[in-house]
């Protein structure tokens, strides 16, 4: 009871700050952003926030960025992102996948608003949604941990059970696999996108149950941390962590989002901007990879070179049969693989991973 | 893994998952006992964990950084105090008020260290008696905020229940006006009180940045501090059962994650769910007796005090 009013309350303090920083706004087209977290969270947040600046940057007076951040998705998304549309915003990003319907509601009520909306599948014609194919960065990811895990437990760290992070998990085991048939993922569900603490227990959690690589989706650096303080190898998510681990960080995936924003804010200064939907990975730049850790021996790197190239190229597709799914079914074929709607509605884990996918 | 060996990680890890709880909830179970509450505690949590996070990074200093953290929590709830106790502003808006405004201060002041880690806090390795098997690394191997997280538990209720200033803040909370009349400064008590909480929030948060996870991110509470405030009413107000409840509360947590990596066949939301089940189960079963309630609860909790009344 108490907890539910005080997040009411805080939820009406931040349509209250949204309102504030709307009030202040002059002539220029302004451009919202809404966030899941907070702009320093040094993962997802943070790098939207890197792309509104360079939104700001790019294109100076023409435009005001306004963002609103730690924003629950739900009902105080929608109070958020109808603020921003009364307050005469042209055109507003909504960086979460929990945002896809309030962001559609309020679509609905101002039609001459143009909304963008991260990760989601539903479009209208004032709605386009972006994503990147963060699962080309985990399949490369994958190839490494499949080479340099040594008791072939690969833990990850899930955020909520949406196909975005199930495709993820599946990416990194079928790469692992293929370079080491004995690898297994087990995986920690933590019911958060962003909490230090708790996404540190989960990793402690994955070594204490054998595992030597710590893999994440989740956003702060805090399993990284954990990872090196217990001597295990970690991974980057959305930014370079490897501050925070330079011993155990094998490289990173990170999201870059920076020339998307700017595109996109050009084409509603112009006047071309379309409802469309946007899913780029390496080819595109919206995915990329930190640098490889020294520990990395030469062969690993050149075959994680050579995944991340014929990816970019087409010649690889990470969801290229024949795998099985874990409940031994065909997941795809020999000489198929699976097409984009199978991959955004994604729902069942494939062999190797352990544990039930939470429903 | 096989056999028990599984049993002292977690039992390290529900430590550290239950040591800012401690101090946060401790820390506000004798602001409450006071008659004052200070839902603040999210704020000044952040607060001290940003304060400690930036002195440790600066000066090095450990020691030096937990005790300004200390300083910066009851800098806040002296803040607190001066526009409840002194302007008589209502205490739940004030207090929600100082969570927004510490999330706000915080994210300010570590604007320029978000990124930058830390050496963790270190712990007491004695060599020889903390490799004991077990017992060693759980009761020998913690750094020094968790052997102060019981000092203070001890402490407080040694204080409120052993000592006369003790049942003078109890008197404070339970009725202000009879304390006021035999002659106590019911606002005066209230400040320490207040104060005192808020210092424990501080070092609640320096625990997080220092120690839990060794860095600085905005908003790196993540609840913890309404945790610690629920953590309270679970414990009808007394110490021992606020210990209690912050190990059952990190511990069911931990112990999820734990089963979730070992593969039981559990949807994870029923997983997250436990602690939360267990704290409501708890609250059902203790409110079957309604006096035990109310001899534990503060009588004028959250009452503003008006000298004249």
């Amino acid at each position: 009871m108490k907890l539910k009013h005080i997040s009411t309350l805080l939820g009406a303090a931040a349509v209250a700050a949204s309102m504030l920083t709307g009030a202040s706004a002059s002539a220029e087209d302004k451009v919202g952003f809404v966030y899941v977290g907070p702009v320093g969270d040094h993962g997802w947040t943070y790098r939207h926030d890197l792309g509104r600046q360079a939104v700001q940057n790019a294109l100076g007076d023409k435009v005001k960025t306004t963002f609103v951040e730690s924003v629950k998705e739900g009902p105080d998304a929608e109070r958020v992102i109808r603020q921003m549309a009364a307050d005469g915003h042209k055109l507003i990003f909504t960086t979460s996948f929990g945002y896809m319907n309030p962001t559609l509601k309020v679509a609905k009520q101002f039609p001459g608003v143009k909304f963008e909306h991260a990760t989601g599948y539903k479009r209208m014609d004032n709605v386009s949604t972006y994503s990147a194919r963060f699962y080309e960065g985990r399949y490369v990811v994958g190839k490494i941990a499949g080479k340099m895990t040594k008791s072939n437990v690969i833990g990850y760290v899930g955020s909520f059970p949406i196909p975005e992070v199930v495709r993820g998990i599946n990416a990194t085991i079928l790469a692992a696999r293929s370079v080491n048939p004995d690898v297994v993922v087990k995986v920690a569900w933590v019911s958060t996108w962003y909490d230090p603490g708790k996404e540190g227990d989960a990793a402690k959690a994955l070594i204490d149950q054998g595992a030597d690589i710590i893999l994440q989706h989740t956003d702060s650096p805090a399993p990284l941390q954990v990872a090196e303080s217990r001597g295990v190898w970690a991974v980057g998510q959305a930014s370079d962590m490897s501050k925070f681990a330079p011993k155990a960080q094998l490289t990173g995936i990170i999201d870059d989002w920076d020339g998307y924003y700017v595109a996109r804010t050009k084409a509603i200064l112009d006047g071309s901007w379309k409802s469309e939907d946007t899913w780029g990975g390496f080819n595109t730049g919206l995915v990329q990879l930190a640098p490889y850790n020294k520990a990395i021996p030469a062969d690993v790197i050149q075959l994680a070179e050579d995944t991340r190239k014929g990816i970019e190229d087409g010649s690889i597709n990470p969801f290229a049969g024949p795998f099985n799914k874990q409940d031994g079914s065909v997941g795809a074929a020999a000489g198929s693989a699976l097409d984009d709607g199978t991959l955004l509605g994604m729902n069942w884990y494939v062999e190797g991973v352990e544990g039930q996918l939470p429903k | 893994m096989s056999g028990f060996d599984w049993i002292v990680p977690v039992i390290l890890t529900v430590i550290t998952a239950a040591t800012p709880l401690v101090f946060a909830a401790i820390g506000e179970l004798v602001t409450e006992k006071s008659g004052v509450l200070n839902l603040g505690v999210e704020g000044m949590m952040l607060v001290g964990a940003v304060t400690g996070f930036v002195t440790a990074t600066v000066t090095g200093n450990y020691f030096l950084a937990v005790a300004l953290a200390a300083v910066a929590g009851g800098f806040m709830a002296f803040l607190f105090g001066i526009l409840t106790l002194s302007l008589m502003a209502n205490q739940v808006a004030t207090g929600l008020a100082l969570t927004l405004f510490g999330v706000g201060l915080s994210a300010l002041m570590g604007q320029e260290f978000v990124g930058e880690p830390v050496a963790s806090l270190s712990k007491l390795n004695i060599p020889g008696i903390s490799d004991i098997p077990i017992i060693g690394p759980i009761v020998f191997g913690q750094d020094g905020l968790v052997y102060l997280s019981f000092v203070m538990v001890a402490l407080v209720s040694w204080f409120l229940y052993k000592t006369k200033a003790g049942l003078i803040l109890r008197a404070v909370g339970d009725s202000h006006d009879a304390a006021h009349s035999i002659g106590y400064s019911v606002i005066g008590i209230r400040y320490m009180a207040v104060i005192f909480g808020g210092a424990m929030s501080g070092i609640g948060g320096a625990y997080l940045s220092l120690a839990y996870t060794p860095m600085w991110a905005e908003n790196m509470t993540a609840g913890r501090g309404w945790i610690a405030l629920a953590l309270i009413v679970f414990a009808t107000w007394k110490p021992g059962l606020v210990l209690v409840g912050a190990y059952m509360f990190g511990g069911i947590t931990i112990l999820q994650l734990h089963a979730q990596a070992a593969g039981l066949d559990l949807p994870s939301q029923v997983l997250s769910m436990l602690p939360y089940l267990a704290t409501v189960l708890v609250l059902v079963l203790i409110s079957k007796d309604q006096s035990r309630i109310r001899k534990h609860a503060p009588a004028c909790i959250g009452k503003i005090f008006h000298p004249a009344a």
